[in-house]
Parts: C-alpha cells; sequence; structure tokens
C-alpha cells in the first residue's frame, strides 16, 4: 500500500498543528464561527444532535493492520469504544471531545492518517473497488490512479472552497462495484482499440435529495492527461457551479440546467487550454513511481494445493455456507477474498468495537498479508486469504461476532446513522436494520431470496444510498413524526438506476412489514432463481403497491 | 486613509483607495473602481495608468484579456455567502479560479488583491493561486493574519506559485 515520504508526513503534521490552533482560538473566542466550521469540517469534524463526530479517511479503503489498531486505540481511548465505517470506505466517531480532537488528529498521523478532507465543500476521500488489485475481472489496478488523484485533490488551493462537496470514484473491473455512476465523477478505466489505457468519464452523478444517474462525458480520455481533465472539470465546476441554495450546488444541479451537451463542451474546451501543460501532464514514470506501492503480494505459490479447504467444506455445513456467501474469487489460484460482516443479527451495520479492530488486525497479519479493506456497503475484507487459512480464519471470527454469513443477502443491508446520532436526519434508520436482521434470521430461507440490497437513509442526503437500493428506504418527517418513503428496482451497478417510489409514506411501526410483504410479493411472482430486482424489472410496480397499500384510497394518486 | 493591508506578506501602508461608482474620481492617486465603472468609462480612466478595478467573482476573466495591460489591479472578493434554504453560511471560491487564470492564462504582472472576508487560513490557497495583497476587513489582526501564509511548507499540485508538481519535485 502506499507510504509516506517526507512530503506526505510534513502535510499532514503541519496541517495537525494548524488545526491545533485553530481550536485554540475557537475556544478562545478569537476566531467567528462561520470561518471555524469551514475549517472544523475540513478535517473532518462536524457537529451532530449530541457530540461532535469525527470522520476519518481511509483513502480507497485499504487500511494496514497497524493503522487498524490505531483505529481501535482511538475508539478506545477518545471515544465510545467503538467506530462506525461509512458507506464512503471511512470511519467516523460519534463522541470525541472538541479539546480532544488535535491529540486524536496527532495520533492518527504517527499511522499516516487524518481527517482531512472527509467533509466540507473540497474533494472528498477517493474511492474504489473494494477487490482493487485482486479481482478476477480487473483490468488494471485502479489505486495507483487514486492515489494520483488523492494527493492531486489534498489541499488543491483553487478547489478548496467548491459550491458543494465532491467525490470522485475510480473502477477497472467488467463488474463494477464502485458506485462510478453515482459520483460527481467516475472514471472508468479501459483500454481503446488501439490497446492503450485509458478513462471513461462520467461527471454529475448523485445520490441525495436529487438522485441523478451520471452522465458520460468523455469516452476515451487518454492515460497521462487524468489530471489535466479533472482540473477542467472542477474548473468550470466552481466557476460556474450554483452557490445561492445548497440543494442545488452539486455538480449534478450544473450539468442537469447546462445540459450534458453544453457542459461536456465547456469542459472539453478548457482542458484544451490546460491538456498539454507539463505540470498536469502525467508521465510514464509518474505512474510508475505510483503503480510501486499497489505490487502484488508474495502470494505462495503452493496455496492452490491445498486439499483440506474442499474437505472442510464438505464437512462442515456452517463453514461451507460462510465460504459461498462471505468469501470471493481471488486472480491467484488458492487465494480468496474473505469478508468481514458488520451486519449481526440485531447490530448496527457498519459498527466495530475496539477488540474487533484490535482481534482484526491480528488475524490480518496472520491471514492476508496484514491489510484490511472497507466497503462501501460498510463491512470489511481481508483481500488476500489462503484457502487453507479460510477455516481457521472463520472460527476465529466466530467468537467475535464477524462471521455472520450474509454478505449479499436481505441483511447486509447499508444504512446512515439516522435520527439516532444525525443532525440533518428526520427518522432513525437503524432500528429498523436491526429489526428487519432479527426477522430475517434464518438462515435458509435468506439464502433462497438470493441477492437482495436494502439500503435506508435517515433523510434526504442520502448517505444510506436509498435511491439505488433494490428496496430503498428513507426517512421522512411528518410534523414531528418519523414516516417512511420506499422505493424498489433501484442499482447502483453496471445497470445503474434509481428506484421508483412504491407510494405514500409509511408509518414507523409499518415499514418491516411492508418490507417483509415486497419480499413476499417477490417469492409469489418469482421465475426460477430470478434475483428481486428481476422480478421487479418483469411484473412492475402495481403487484408489490397492492401487496403493500392494500385497498387503501391514497396509494393510487402517490 | 492610513490603512494597512498585508503584500507581498508584508504589512505595509495601503497606497490604493476605493472609488464608489457614484463618487466623482479624484485628479489624483491611485484609484480601484468597480468593473462596471471602467466598462462605461474604460477610455477616460485607461489614461491615468494608476487604475485598478474589483470585479463580480462571476465575471469571466476571460473578457478582461485585452484590458489586462491598462490595469494595475484587480481586486477579487472572498466572502461568506449565505445559500438558501437554510444552515451555515459559505465561502466563495470562485475567485481562487479567477486568481488562478489571471496569473497563469493570461500573465497578468499587477496586484491581485483579496477584498472582503478573506480571513488568516484562507489566505495560504490565495496566495498559491496567484493573489499577493490582502486587504482585510476592519478589525481584522493583520499580524496575526500573516501566520496564515506558514500553515503549509510544501504542496502537491502545482499552482500560480509553483509550476513543479509533487510527483516531479521528488524525483529531482
Amino acid at each position: 500500500m502506499y507510504q509516506y515520504d517526507n512530503y506526505d508526513k510534513q502535510l499532514v503534521k503541519e496541517r495537525v498543528d494548524a488545526f491545533r490552533d485553530q481550536v485554540r482560538r475557537h475556544l478562545a473566542g478569537e476566531l467567528p464561527a462561520d470561518e471555524f466550521r469551514a475549517l472544523r469540517l475540513r478535517n473532518g469534524l462536524y457537529m451532530q444532535r449530541f457530540a461532535h463526530m469525527l470522520r476519518i479517511s481511509i483513502p480507497y479503503g485499504l487500511l494496514s493492520s497497524k493503522q487498524l489498531r490505531m483505529l481501535a486505540h482511538i475508539a478506545r481511548t477518545w471515544d465510545k469504544d467503538y467506530g462506525h465505517f461509512t458507506t464512503r470506505q471511512n470511519i467516523q466517531y460519534n463522541w470525541p471531545e472538541l479539546a480532544d480532537v488535535p491529540d486524536i488528529l496527532e495520533a492518527l498521523a504517527t499511522v499516516e492518517m487524518h481527517g482531512i478532507q472527509t467533509s466540507g465543500n473540497c474533494v472528498r476521500n477517493i474511492t474504489t473497488d473494494h477487490l482493487a488489485g485482486v479481482a478476477q475481472d480487473e483490468l488494471v489496478d485502479p489505486r495507483p490512479y487514486c492515489e494520483i488523484t488523492r494527493q492531486w485533490g489534498s489541499f488543491h488551493p483553487e478547489f478548496n472552497f467548491l459550491p458543494r462537496k465532491f467525490k470522485i470514484a475510480f473502477s477497472a473491473t467488467t463488474h463494477e462495484r464502485a458506485a462510478l455512476l453515482t459520483h460527481d465523477i467516475g472514471v472508468r478505466i479501459v483500454r481503446n482499440a488501439a490497446g492503450e489505457i485509458g478513462y471513461t468519464v462520467f461527471v454529475g452523478g448523485g445520490l441525495g435529495r436529487t438522485p441523478i444517474i451520471g452522465q458520460k462525458v468523455r469516452e476515451f480520455l487518454p492515460e497521462l492527461d487524468l489530471l489535466s481533465y479533472l482540473e477542467a472539470v472542477l474548473r468550470v465546476y466552481n466557476r460556474l457551479g450554483r452557490r445561492d441554495n445548497i440543494h442545488k450546488a452539486r455538480i449534478k444541479i450544473l450539468v442537469k440546467e447546462m445540459g450534458v451537451a453544453k457542459f461536456t463542451e465547456a469542459v472539453e474546451a478548457e482542458w484544451a487550454l490546460i491538456r498539454d501543460n507539463p505540470s498536469l501532464k502525467l508521465r510514464r514514470d509518474d505512474l510508475e513511481h505510483f503503480r510501486k506501492f499497489f505490487q502484488p503480494h508474495a502470494y505462495d505459490a503452493s496455496a492452490a494445493r491445498d486439499a483440506s479447504f474442499e474437505a472442510k467444506c464438505s464437512s462442515d455445513k456452517a463453514f461451507a455456507a460462510w465460504v459461498e456467501h462471505n468469501t470471493w474469487p481471488h486472480r491467484v489460484p488458492g487465494y480468496r477474498a474473505a469478508f468481514v460482516s458488520l451486519k449481526p443479527r440485531g447490530g448496527t451495520p457498519g459498527d466495530c468495537s475496539s477488540a474487533q479492530m484490535d482481534a482484526l488486525a491480528e488475524l490480518a497479519d496472520k491471514h492476508s498479508f496484514g491489510e484490511i479493506r472497507t466497503t462501501h456497503d460498510q463491512n470489511l475484507l481481508l483481500g488476500d486469504v489462503k484457502v487453507a487459512d479460510l477455516y481457521p480464519l472463520w472460527q476465529a471470527l466466530q467468537p467475535l461476532g464477524l462471521a455472520t454469513p450474509n454478505i449479499g443477502t436481505l441483511t447486509d443491508l447499508i444504512c446512515c446513522p439516522g435520527l439516532d446520532f444525525c443532525s440533518l436526519a428526520n427518522a432513525g434508520s437503524i432500528g429498523i436494520a436491526q429489526e428487519l436482521s432479527e426477522r430475517y434470521a434464518d438462515l435458509d430461507y435468506l439464502y433462497d431470496l438470493g441477492e437482495i440490497r436494502i439500503k435506508m437513509s435517515g433523510c434526504m442526503n442520502g448517505c444510506g444510498h436509498h435511491s439505488v437500493g433494490h428496496i430503498g428506504v428513507l426517512g421522512v418527517d411528518k410534523e414531528g413524526e418519523e414516516w417512511y418513503q420506499i422505493t424498489l428496482g433501484g442499482s447502483a451497478s453496471d445497470d445503474a438506476t434509481l428506484g421508483d417510489r412504491i407510494g405514500p409514506s409509511i408509518a414507523r411501526n409499518d415499514v418491516v412489514g411492508a418490507i417483509v410483504k415486497l419480499v413476499e410479493t417477490f417469492v409469489e411472482n418469482r421465475q426460477g432463481e430470478e434475483l428481486f430486482v428481476d422480478t421487479y424489472r418483469r411484473i412492475g410496480i402495481a403487484p408489490f403497491k397492492a401487496r403493500v397499500y392494500g385497498a387503501r384510497k391514497d396509494a393510487v394518486a402517490a | 486613509m492610513g490603512k494597512q493591508i498585508i503584500r507581498d506578506r508584508r504589512i505595509v501602508m495601503d497606497d490604493w483607495s476605493h472609488v464608489e461608482d457614484e463618487a466623482a474620481l479624484p485628479s489624483s492617486g491611485k484609484i480601484i473602481v468597480s468593473h462596471t465603472r471602467w466598462q462605461a468609462d474604460k477610455a477616460t480612466l485607461a489614461k491615468r495608468g494608476d487604475v485598478g478595478i474589483s470585479i463580480p467573482p462571476t465575471l469571466d476573466v476571460a473578457t478582461l484579456a485585452p484590458d489586462l495591460p491598462s490595469l494595475a489591479l484587480i481586486a477579487l472578493p472572498f466572502n461568506f455567502i449565505q445559500p438558501k434554504p437554510e444552515g451555515g453560511r459559505t465561502f466563495d471560491g470562485r475567485s481562487y479560479s479567477q486568481a488562478r487564470l489571471l496569473r497563469e492564462r493570461f500573465g497578468y504582472k499587477g496586484e491581485i488583491r483579496a477584498i472582503g472576508d478573506i480571513f488568516r487560513d484562507s489566505m495560504h490557497y490565495a496566495w498559491r493561486c496567484g493573489v499577493n495583497a490582502f486587504e482585510l476587513a476592519a478589525g481584522r489582526d493583520l499580524d496575526d493574519a500573516l501566520k496564515g501564509f506558514d500553515d503549509f511548507s510544501t504542496h502537491y499540485q502545482a499552482a500560480a506559485d509553483d509550476p513543479t508538481p509533487i510527483f516531479r519535485r521528488r524525483k529531482a
């Protein structure tokens, strides 16, 4: 993984020092509220309902065991002994004291981590496929490009006060797992007909209040022109993006209002003026510099000759189920990637205790080259496990509560912190997640249902990605009560689609019941092994709607 | 009168004065007028040789290109704005782009001055974009603001102050 050099270390150290002084000035009354707000947000520090929340950046979801131990240490020392992994592959702490935050950031700096640009109207954490570097369907490892982009976007002097937050994702696989089309910029690494590496660029995707699927602005961007093109897009956005209304300030609204053709024209015109600027043009050896941090591990060539794995799969049904659902093929024979489910029965999706983090760090050292990945589905992943090690790994994960074999199933749902923590939320989402995990605790039934992606957000901001859930649940406020709007048929994958609203919002007590009815409708109409989303696309919304609302008159109007 | 500003990282007396659109032009001295007034009275103003203009953040600075040789100063507003519907004010970053374009694309050599709500912790970025003078709002502590330039001693990207990105410097 990427290792800091003196430049990186210096920048992070200076940022921590600057922030320590900003906190001091703020507490001394020397720094006005607007200014402190703009500054603390750039260090990932929010003001929530009950306390501050600190979000730590995990660049493209990759952590070393040493870093994970530090995250555990922070949870133990300065928070309530747990952290929450987010849909942006970051981690957040819900209860730090403001006065402690400089110390937390200083501790993080010792393991090359920080909270820089995890919030604020600037370029946020760069994300990618959680299987980067090990996926079988990958063209090239996207992480060197992510790191180049991370450095370009960090403290960018021109783009540090954009109209709104800005999220960039990379993907290099046949099956897209990075939700590219829901990002401000989605970069798909491709090979053109001439065999050259380059990028297809999508702009203007985003969830939230106005969910929009990103649109293609460039079919093929040459590999060395990445930074000039990003700079052109950001400059057009910084100059022309709306600043009068926070709900219309994302780049997706600019693209929509200009029209993708006019927007593309503006970007291309800007790009034409800077594409040959030597300050932005990458060279082959620049790419090599970043690539060498992401070389394949020293895999054991004899790993594939193991016989114990197959034997254990035949003799232990529970292990076989975990292997089937929670592990994934690896590009190297004899290895698999193993998911660590953070969706236990009755738990809060994405939460992880300090003890779990420490134990996982240990397991990563033992079985996966000391690396851990975070996924945008709020799970963790050990990317490089020998098949012979899967059984002991599974045995170790079980007592930790990290072996729930439910990846990709209905109970592997994602949800935002909701009204339990967040100052923006209209409604809770964790409680519903917990009830659903209880309701669908029967694994055989769960497996029969196949892949169903449930995504829940406690408000329009859509941190839980509800718009692209096969079943999306959005919390809304109705005269001070928590109500929920359900959508069906969304997808964040290759076939990126926004879900359709099924009808009027539903009261808190009826939400789990409504989801059960949706699932039953699917089961009754399903053909063969069809997936929920495919059944929905085939039969349409009417049968689902009828089942949930019955004869309710208002169902038609919605 | 007697106001101080920061220019080229030093506190100096301000030798320029802002002239409102309705006010009469002083017969001599360095003056900053609005872009609107410049547009209306360019022929007269250009003869003075000591004219600067303040431009709105919405202006496409490419339209200024022919006028740049006649302009000794360009003032850019850096302000907090209150977007709808509610919530905290946000800092308007459009002038960062204007500054870079003036310096890097149009080769402007005169003074680029930040006016408005520019504050200590936003100044380092403005400097990197080519802003070399800072006229802080009344009541701001200039000695304190000077410290803002030292927030970082290095940087990742190229900008108006340094054409060499980090991936080149690393190999140097």
